[in-house]
């Protein structure tokens, strides 16, 4: 194909890149304008965001770079969701670091750097843009969660973030040779084609390293050790980001090489998802219970949606594909509901507080404040009417029709010992004794972002189902 | 003669080793940023092997990915390493637990 019709399948990386190497060179100049810098970030990714708009309802899918990326609805949607989290990510954040000292204007372009690297990693068709994809992506994150540089718990946060990383990716890697090895070639049509005839001993091992090294990356049990210490050092905006962008495009990488390149051999891949799916539901739902650090508990509680992510993965049907793409949407409300309440609670002298006993009857001094993050937890917890139930129903409702009624049996049990932390959390804000502790918020922006978000996760959310059913139907539609 | 086997068990006896290394090294960060470059390099034997073995170019290009994105990996993870002597004063493995639970 030819180069500037490539070019113009590309076109929000292509903004996306210009933009970070010029904000780059402003930061050169105006070391001091870390809000300025931000602001132009939202909108560079907000012009991305549209770009991609237009092609969320349309079937249509164009290869561009012979065969290396695709430009098609389902790497669009995921692709909008990604540019939106990390706007919101860019919009919550400058209070808190100016806070910490480090409101440097490194981290909008950061930021923009980790989402090309995460839109070329859901519309890569290829091993080798697959990696290039989710090593932009995964350097940018390492020095994001090391972005406090006087706070030691960030630094530390980063280090083991790397070191799990770097070993995670060496994985990738070497089940992405011996792929490449076995079946001949990199491409995931040509791969998907040499596996048709026969799935050798060689291409099994490959399948089962790239699907661990991705495990990591999304953070599925038995591969999530690293995620409740980086969860809890990195500053809280970075936590909110990691939770939402970088694993929906994991995700999203994920389903699109299991389906693209491993799709004829279901057998092979399906009891490993299964497996995984189990065990992340039921570590991130008992591995949460004694947590006292609230950053912890959401980051078990990232563990255990990832599980119920992963259930749609499993079925291997085009139901259970719209279903997880429902649920990835609805859990990237969830999440950053969960955390833009964190970040507002601050006690009188301005430090942020993230422990169980700080929000000890939040409801009585903070009523509006404990009533969304009563909201978030209770959509978290799949708690009907709340929208998180309805994420929870589409991907139980494709199992079954699959026939995995046993996942969806067992599934839906350790949902239930998921709900006692939830609710744990609002028992303690409305029920414990008042402690006092948290002040007023003074920030606006979370203010109004929480309400939004809490408005998204209520009941109103239901009004989004026709679009959404259709976005997700018409993504779906792409991978097979 | 030497076959593709060959090549495959040096890989792969190299991964394992940086994988070991990461587990069992009980003493220095250093020496995990070496592993993962050992993971990495064992990496590049498999693909450029590969690549001969089977008269395709690609593998060779990729191996060239590989190492330039493992030359950033180690300035990326040397940088977090400096900040994070610089807060602490130690970079021995056992003393990086200021997070349990």
């Amino acid at each position: 194909m030819e180069l500037n019709a490539s070019l113009s399948l590309v076109r929000p990386e292509i903004i996306l890149s210009f933009s970070a190497l010029a904000l780059l060179l402003l930061a050169a100049w105006m070391d001091q304008a870390g809000r300025l810098i931000s602001i132009l970030a939202v909108a560079a990714l907000g012009a991305a965001a549209a770009l991609t708009v237009s092609l969320l309802g349309s079937g249509s899918s164009a290869s561009a770079f012979d065969g290396l990326m695709v430009n098609d609805a389902f790497g669009n949607f995921s692709k909008l969701l990604i540019y939106i989290a990390a706007a919101v990510s860019l919009t919550i954040a400058p209070r808190f670091l100016e806070k910490a000292g480090a409101m440097r204007a490194e981290y909008p372009v950061l930021i923009v750097l980790s989402c090309i690297g995460m839109g070329v990693m859901v519309s890569a068709t290829d091993l080798i843009s697959l990696y290039i994809g989710l090593e932009l992506q995964s350097l940018s994150a390492y020095v994001l969660a090391s972005f406090v540089r006087s706070d030691g718990r960030s630094a530390e946060a980063g280090l083991k973030y790397f070191v799990l990383g770097g070993l995670a990716s060496g994985m990738l890697l070497f089940g992405a040779s011996l792929v490449y090895g076995f079946a001949g070639s990199t491409n995931f049509a040509a791969i998907g084609l040499a596996m048709d005839k026969e799935v050798g001993l060689g291409l099994i091992f490959g399948i089962v390293f790239i699907l661990s090294g991705l495990a990591f990356k999304i953070s599925a049990a038995p591969f999530h050790m690293w995620t409740p210490d980086v969860y809890e050092g990195a500053p809280t905006p970075v936590t909110a980001f990691f939770a939402s962008a970088p694993k929906v495009a994991a995700i999203a990488l994920l389903m699109r090489i299991v389906l693209e390149a491993f799709g004829s051999q279901v057998l092979v891949w399906q009891q490993i998802i299964i497996a995984v799916a189990l065990m992340s539901i039921i570590i991130g739902a008992v591995g949460a219970i004694g947590q006292q650090n609230l950053k912890r508990l959401m980051a078990y509680s990232s563990i255990n949606n990832v599980g119920f992510i992963l259930i749609g993965l499993a079925t291997g049907t085009e139901q259970g594909i719209a279903a997880m793409l429902v649920y990835l949407t609805i859990y990237v409300a969830m999440t950053f509901g969960g955390f833009v309440c964190l970040m507002q609670l601050k006690d009188k002298d301005g430090n942020y507080r993230e422990e169980f006993s700080d929000i000890a009857g939040l409801s009585k001094t903070r009523p509006g404040l404990a009533a969304a993050f009563a909201i978030f937890m209770f959509s978290l917890a799949g708690i009907p009417p709340l929208f998180g139930f309805w994420g929870k129903l589409v991907v139980f409702n494709a199992a079954v029709a699959a026939g995995l009624l046993p996942l969806a049996v067992i599934g839906i049990s350790a949902s239930v010992i998921g709900a006692f932390y939830y609710l744990k959390v609002v028992k303690v804000m409305y029920f414990d004794d008042a402690v006092d502790v948290i002040a007023e918020s003074d920030d606006k922006v979370l203010v109004w972002t929480g309400g939004i978000l809490a408005a998204a996760n209520s009941p109103l959310g239901y009004f989004a189902i026709p679009v959404l059913g259709v976005w997700t139907a018409v993504a779906a539609k792409a991978l097979f | 003669m030497i076959g593709i086997e060959h090549y495959l068990v040096v890989s792969s006896i190299l991964f394992v080793m940086g994988v070991l290394g990461i587990f069992l090294n009980r003493k220095n960060v250093i020496i995990i940023l070496m592993a993962i470059e050992l993971i990495l390099l064992a990496v590049n034997i498999n693909l450029v092997a590969f690549s001969v073995f089977l008269g395709d170019l690609t593998g060779q290009i990729f191996a060239m990915f590989v190492l330039t994105v493992a030359a950033g990996e180690a300035a990326i993870g040397l940088a977090i390493l400096v900040i994070y002597f610089r807060g602490r004063g130690t970079i021995a493995v056992d003393d990086v637990n200021r997070m349990k639970g």
